[in-house]
């Protein structure tokens, strides 16, 4: 089959792979009808996720048809032929992780978990196409993909909706309304979002699903910012702007009560001496991480607010400002989404038109042109914001 | 050596009791064991894997048992790697999970058994311990050994970095099986 493949730093290429084979009992293989290009895919290509190899076959958002089933599925729950979306993280339904319904946590879907457990202290659940360290688990960028615990994960799609309208369930969707759930909004609630790219538009629209009074938008590309303004968000460009204050002038004065950073360890930064400082020690891999959104945000957020983490970190970070964190009674709070949690909900929302996910795709491509994908995203060109990719 | 380890996995003790007592069990698990075969109640002859060198086998008994807390067992006769073990089984806090505990003891001896030994357990012996006792609550909380693409071979996966690519198994590597 053809498949976009991690190919060294900065390079990924499509090329022919064999086809995924049941290896567990309750594996499920899916043609992959659809399949999404996602910010953290760019963390890899750009070299800040260790353990990944020449040949790992990329992708975490993929929804298709079952084309064959491991003898340990159960029929009442998966047939050949049902159409699913397939979650990123790959979660046993059976471990106290799960049962917690903390499924990017499960402790048993990690083949890696011994590597995992140095990196972060406890391991972390099998995804796929993210690397070794997360299980060494072929992606979704493919034609077909072999999906582990098929009975666990798969969300079954019964009713007309597009691709378009349910592939962003497996990762993005998700994501967002978990940032902003974490926010535990009240309708009082002015929430900034600190990215504007699809995780961000998401928690976005969350945060006004879950009844925030006021959204604000944060980023530097304009296209990204209109499309966050015709959405009904506030636009706030970190380039024009001293973020601070505009935050003041919006809140009269309060700062936002819940902050969202929808950005992770590769922020940029208005102010040139401290975007060099990160770069510089994320170049010599004295810090891993160039966190300028999450700090922007701990000393944005009113006291005794919420700063709700989602964008990806992926090991150590420089200047966290503990102070502000803890002398004026801020709650950090994160996680690799959960996405099993919010699949049914969220699909309930979409076929209610409560949220429209198609509203960030910009780009529909073959899967052959994943290069080209990749480029358009990773450069913003094209005002590129969201790429779904045809195998 | 004594090798620690410890795990919480989330079934009833006597299940899990149940499991580890029948020491056949074993080797679905734990990466340096081939067999194990129960020869009376309380013995049993076990065969080591690759991870041990070809051809290491002994004998084992049963030395003291107590049904839902402990089994303690020893390797009996002229073992090549005489060992002991023990495991003890205790209900978690949670009401419904089993926390094991697990102590081996091996003597390791001189010559190429004892390099092989040695080399198997590296610079982190614990590590292979906690390995196993990771895949035993795979087995025993969702049925069998989890395989990725980069790690396919169940408790043979435990090839150090680089694994093979993130990528389906090509025809040949399947027929092939584990790369022992």
């Amino acid at each position: 089959m053809r498949a976009n493949t991690w190919a060294g730093r900065n390079k990924v290429k499509v090329r022919d792979v064999p086809d995924p084979t049941i290896l567990n009992k309750r594996d499920a293989i899916v043609r992959i009808t659809s399949t999404a290009i996602c910010g953290s895919d760019l963390h890899l290509v750009d070299g800040y996720v260790p353990t990944m190899q020449d040949g790992d076959v990329m992708g975490h958002e993929f929804m298709g048809e079952v084309v064959e089933v491991g003898p340990g599925i159960d029929p009442d729950r998966l047939r050949i032929g049902d159409r699913v979306v397939v979650p990123f993280p790959i979660a046993c339904g059976a471990c106290a992780a799960c049962a917690a319904e903390l499924y990017s946590c499960c402790e048993n879907s990690n083949p890696n978990a011994g590597i995992a457990e140095k990196m972060f202290g406890h391991p972390v659940a099998g995804i796929f196409g993210y690397s070794h360290l997360t299980g060494g688990f072929a992606g979704g960028q493919a034609q077909y993909a072999r999906v582990p615990f098929a009975d666990v994960g798969p969300l079954k799609i019964e009713s007309d909706l597009t691709d378009e309208q349910v592939l962003f369930l497996s990762d993005i969707l998700p994501t967002g309304y978990m940032g902003a759930e974490m926010c535990d909004i009240q309708s009082s609630d002015v929430v900034a979002v600190w990215g504007a790219g699809p995780v961000g538009q998401f928690a976005m629209d969350s945060a006004r699903v879950l009844g925030a009074a006021k959204v604000i938008a944060i980023d530097k590309e304009p296209y990204r910012l209109q499309m966050a303004e015709r959405a009904g968000h506030t636009p706030v460009n970190f380039e024009e702007v001293d973020v601070r204050s505009r935050l003041l002038e919006l809140t009269g004065g309060r700062g936002p009560d819940k902050c969202i950073d929808a950005v992770g360890l590769e922020a940029t930064h208005g102010s040139a001496h401290i975007a060099a400082y990160d770069r510089l020690k994320q170049a010599v891999r004295l810090e891993t991480e160039r966190p300028h959104a999450l700090r922007q945000a701990i000393l944005s957020c009113r006291s005794g607010g919420v700063v709700s983490v989602i964008g990806v970190y992926g090991g150590l970070l420089d200047k966290f400002p503990a102070g502000a964190w803890m002398n004026r009674s801020l709650t950090l709070r994160t996680g690799q989404c959960h996405v099993q949690r919010y699949m049914k909900p969220l699909l309930q929302r979409i076929e209610r038109a409560e949220l429209d996910p198609t509203r960030i795709i910009t780009h529909t491509l073959p899967l052959d042109e994943a290069e080209r994908g990749f480029e358009l995203f990773k450069n913003k060109q094209d005002d590129c914001e969201k790429v779904v990719l045809k195998p | 050596m004594e090798l620690t380890a410890t795990t919480t996995i989330r079934k009833p003790v006597p299940e899990v009791y149940a499991f580890w007592r029948d020491l056949e069990n074993l080797p679905t698990f734990m990466a340096h064991l081939e067999e194990v075969r129960g020869t009376g109640d309380r013995r049993s002859h076990w065969v080591a894997g690759a991870p041990f060198g070809k051809d290491v086998e002994w004998d084992a008994e049963i030395v003291d048992e107590a049904p839902g807390e402990k089994i303690v067992w020893r390797s009996i006769g002229d073992a090549d790697v005489p060992n002991t073990g023990t495991v003890r089984f205790m209900p978690a806090p949670d009401g419904v999970s089993t926390e094991v505990q697990v102590v081996l003891v091996y003597d390791i001896p001189g010559g190429t058994v004892g390099k092989a030994v040695a080399k198997y357990f590296g610079e982190e012996p614990h590590q292979q311990l906690d390995d196993d006792l990771r895949r035993l609550k795979q087995v025993l909380e969702t049925g069998e050994v989890v395989r990725s693409d980069g790690a396919p071979w169940g408790k043979r996966a435990r090839k150090e970095f680089p694994q093979r690519p993130a990528q389906p198994l090509s025809d040949s590597e399947l027929a092939k099986g584990a790369d022992e």
